[in-house]
């Protein structure tokens, strides 16, 4: 019974904090972004337009609920919730700190490769019902990126898989807590390849192809409005947080940090590197086209993450 | 097993974002490949040929601002120069000075524009709000100097509307100086982006006959080899008294067609700075006539003017019944022509290069509505 409350009061906490999270990281991504472009961002709502995002949450909330309709009813009013529930739930497995985390599972990287895998699925059903061309497009866009760049990025994090030993989230930090080095490093190449494959994951600039708003209009949501737009917002905010989350654990050692900080601090401030890295790259780069983001997956980032497969098992091996 | 696909028609505009305007484009795609396009334009038609012959001489040219609204001073001029060479005027010193350097100034904020533009249709967001503060210090020197920062309805049919105020054309001389920093430094910053150079180079080709049978002109035709540029191949107003080049390149593509842009702004640059260092420091800035008569009437006659504006080769027609409103107002407009070429180039290309490619032509719906 215990246990039980623990668990809805976790996942409660959970839901409040990453709520609060994509608020600030919205704005942080405009701040960001605004003082690339030279110019301030927002600034009217609150100091240092610090509500900002809370009210255009509440515009979109107190939004008239527009299913079109020519829409597929069912499929249109299900999509933004196939989106958004294992974006959340991948949160489950993440270990926050030594002591902070929640379901201590064997298998957490695959269970947050599997899960997150079903959001493309209400990609996909949001572009399908909208019955719009531009969602159509946008939807068949993303489904085929988000396919082809999970193989690189699944196979690049194996190799940090082989050289710990585990799939275990706490148990990845603790090896890197215990041969003193961060896996950045005997795992660059893996990195450079999660990076890259992370950004097509998350459909951000430069391959933000299914939402290419000079295109496709803005891709597969451009018939969702009010709450259910915010939910696809949502979802999408929170997996560029689970995936700096995922990097930070794999790559960057986690909580681990000189100890003048709690090792949470140390975690969120990874974290935070990943999220600006990210907002970097979309004030930057122009977008890719498809066939070469196609054939950039394909043809590069799988093979070096093969090598770097073979490469990782040969250490392995020798070192015993 | 086979699976029954059919062709999609797919309505691009004309509310788009990327078609810049109410231009609307049907397109037959098979997955995203482009079978079919079929421009529609119309939708911003004013009328504005018909309009003319319902005015006096004077009062068409801040109609001519709104065709090309980004480069309203090239049309601005070429208006007047039609009538002028109906009335046969000549035209003061410094008025054709202060014409010139407006001119080529505007000439960098319509190029600008486009810059800004152009990355945005590609994807990347930050240099259009680059852009866009440079175009800002040209659009406030000829805010300075007519009054209005993009329908400036500056010329007048023998000259200019206002002269320069103190110190303008020193403020232009730093400013030439400060955009050809930033031009360089924007040209710096993407030129050399891997993701932008794979999306534009071989991208959009036109080999010189298309060019040529289809009437193309400015940076396209350029682009693709044809060496045309009114100012330096048939010297109007009075560029011949400048040194500068005309960029051409032999690529054709949506690259040399940004190349030749980025290389012009920078020969705009030249022109400007020689024209400060000579232009006459006093002297009337209209034709006697022309600032003392509201009604003009030209001799019955017909008269065609061209000029290079940013887009390309505009050109006027102007006939004449000896009345005080013209008979008729022809005018040549270098986007309506230049978007002409799109349905022969879009087939085969995905929406993306569509993007691309629609974009490299630099087109202004008001002008290809007129």
């Amino acid at each position: 019974m215990m246990d039980l409350i623990w668990i809805i009061l976790y996942a409660v906490i959970l839901l409040g904090a990453l709520l609060g999270a994509v608020t600030y990281a919205i704005l942080f991504e405009r701040k960001v972004i605004g003082y690339m472009q030279v110019r301030p961002g927002p600034n009217r709502h609150g100091p240092w337009g610090l509500l900002q995002t809370i009210a255009d949450v509440m515009k979109l909330l107190m939004k008239e609920d527009i299913i079109p309709t020519a829409a597929d009813k069912k499929v249109f009013i299900l999509a933004p919730v196939i989106a958004f529930v294992p974006s959340f739930a991948i949160f489950a497995t993440i270990a926050w700190s030594e002591n902070i985390y929640g379901a201590d599972l064997n298998i957490g990287v695959l269970y947050f490769i599997g899960i997150s895998s079903i959001t493309t699925l209400g990609v996909l059903m949001g572009g399908w019902s909208s019955n719009n061309k531009y969602s159509l497009l946008g939807a068949i866009r993303g489904v085929a990126q988000v396919i082809s760049y999970e193989i690189p990025l699944v196979l690049s994090i194996i190799g940090v898989v082989i050289l710990v030993g585990s799939l275990n989230f706490r148990d990845i930090v603790f090896y890197q807590q215990e041969i003193g080095m961060w896996l950045i490093i005997p795992q660059f190449l893996a990195f450079i390849v999660y990076m890259i494959s992370a950004i097509a994951e998350l459909n951000r600039s430069p391959f933000d192809l299914p939402e290419a708003e000079s295109e496709l209009v803005s891709g597969y949501h451009t018939e969702f409005s009010g709450f259910r737009f915010a939910f696809f917002m949502l979802a999408e905010y929170v997996y560029a947080i689970a995936i700096s989350a995922l990097a930070t654990t794999l790559f960057l050692g986690g909580w681990l940090g000189p100890a003048f900080l709690p090792g949470i601090v140390w975690f969120l401030l990874k974290m935070c590197l990943f999220m600006f890295f990210w907002f970097w790259l979309r004030a930057t780069l122009p977008r890719a086209r498809v066939d070469h983001l196609m054939g950039f997956g394909w043809k590069v980032l799988i093979p070096l993450a093969l090598l770097n497969i073979v490469i990782t098992a040969i250490i392995k091996v020798w070192m015993g | 097993m086979s699976i029954k696909t059919e062709e999609m028609v797919l309505n691009m505009g004309p509310q788009h974002p990327s078609t810049h305007g109410v231009f609307r484009l049907k397109l037959h795609v098979n997955g995203e490949t482009i079978t079919k396009a079929e421009p529609v334009m119309g939708y911003l038609h004013r009328g504005s040929e018909k309009l003319a012959e319902n005015f006096i001489y004077t009062q068409f040219i801040p109609y001519t601002d709104r065709l090309d609204y980004l480069n309203a001073m090239t049309n601005n001029y070429i208006y007047c120069a039609g009538v002028e060479k109906l009335l046969d005027w000549e035209i003061p010193e410094r008025a054709e000075y202060l014409r010139v350097i407006t001119m080529e100034l505007n000439r960098i904020a319509s190029h600008l524009v486009w810059w800004g533009t152009y990355l945005l249709d590609i994807g990347a967001l930050s240099p259009f709000l680059y852009a866009f503060r440079d175009r800002d210090i040209c659009l406030d020197r000829l805010n300075e100097i007519s009054g209005a920062r993009m329908t400036f309805n500056y010329m007048r049919i023998g000259g200019v509307k206002w002269d320069a105020p103190d110190g303008w054309i020193e403020k232009v001389k730093e400013s030439v100086k400060e955009l050809r920093e930033n031009i360089a430094e924007y040209d710096r910053l993407v030129t050399g982006n891997e993701i932008f150079r794979a999306r534009t180079i071989g991208v959009g080709k036109l080999t010189k006959d298309q060019v040529i049978n289809w009437g193309l002109s400015g940076p396209i035709a350029r682009g693709s080899g044809v060496n045309v540029d009114l100012r330096k191949t048939e010297p109007y107003s009075i560029y011949d008294r400048f040194d500068f080049d005309v960029p051409t390149r032999e690529e054709g593509d949506v690259f040399a067609r940004y190349k030749v842009r980025i290389a012009e702004m920078h020969e705009s640059l030249k022109i400007i700075e020689q024209a400060c260092e000579q232009i006459p420091s006093e002297g009337d800035i209209i034709h006697k006539k022309g600032a003392r008569i509201m009604m003009i009437k030209p001799p019955a006659g017909e008269a065609y003017t061209r000029a290079e504006a940013s887009k390309g080769e505009i050109g006027v027609y102007v006939v004449s019944n000896a009345k005080t409103k013209p008979y008729r107002v022809k005018l040549r407009r270098p986007s309506f022509v230049n978007v002409s070429i799109l349905q022969d180039m879009l087939v085969g290309e995905n929406i993306q290069n569509l993007v691309a490619i629609f974009g490299s032509l630099d087109v202004v719906l008001g002008e290809v509505d007129a």
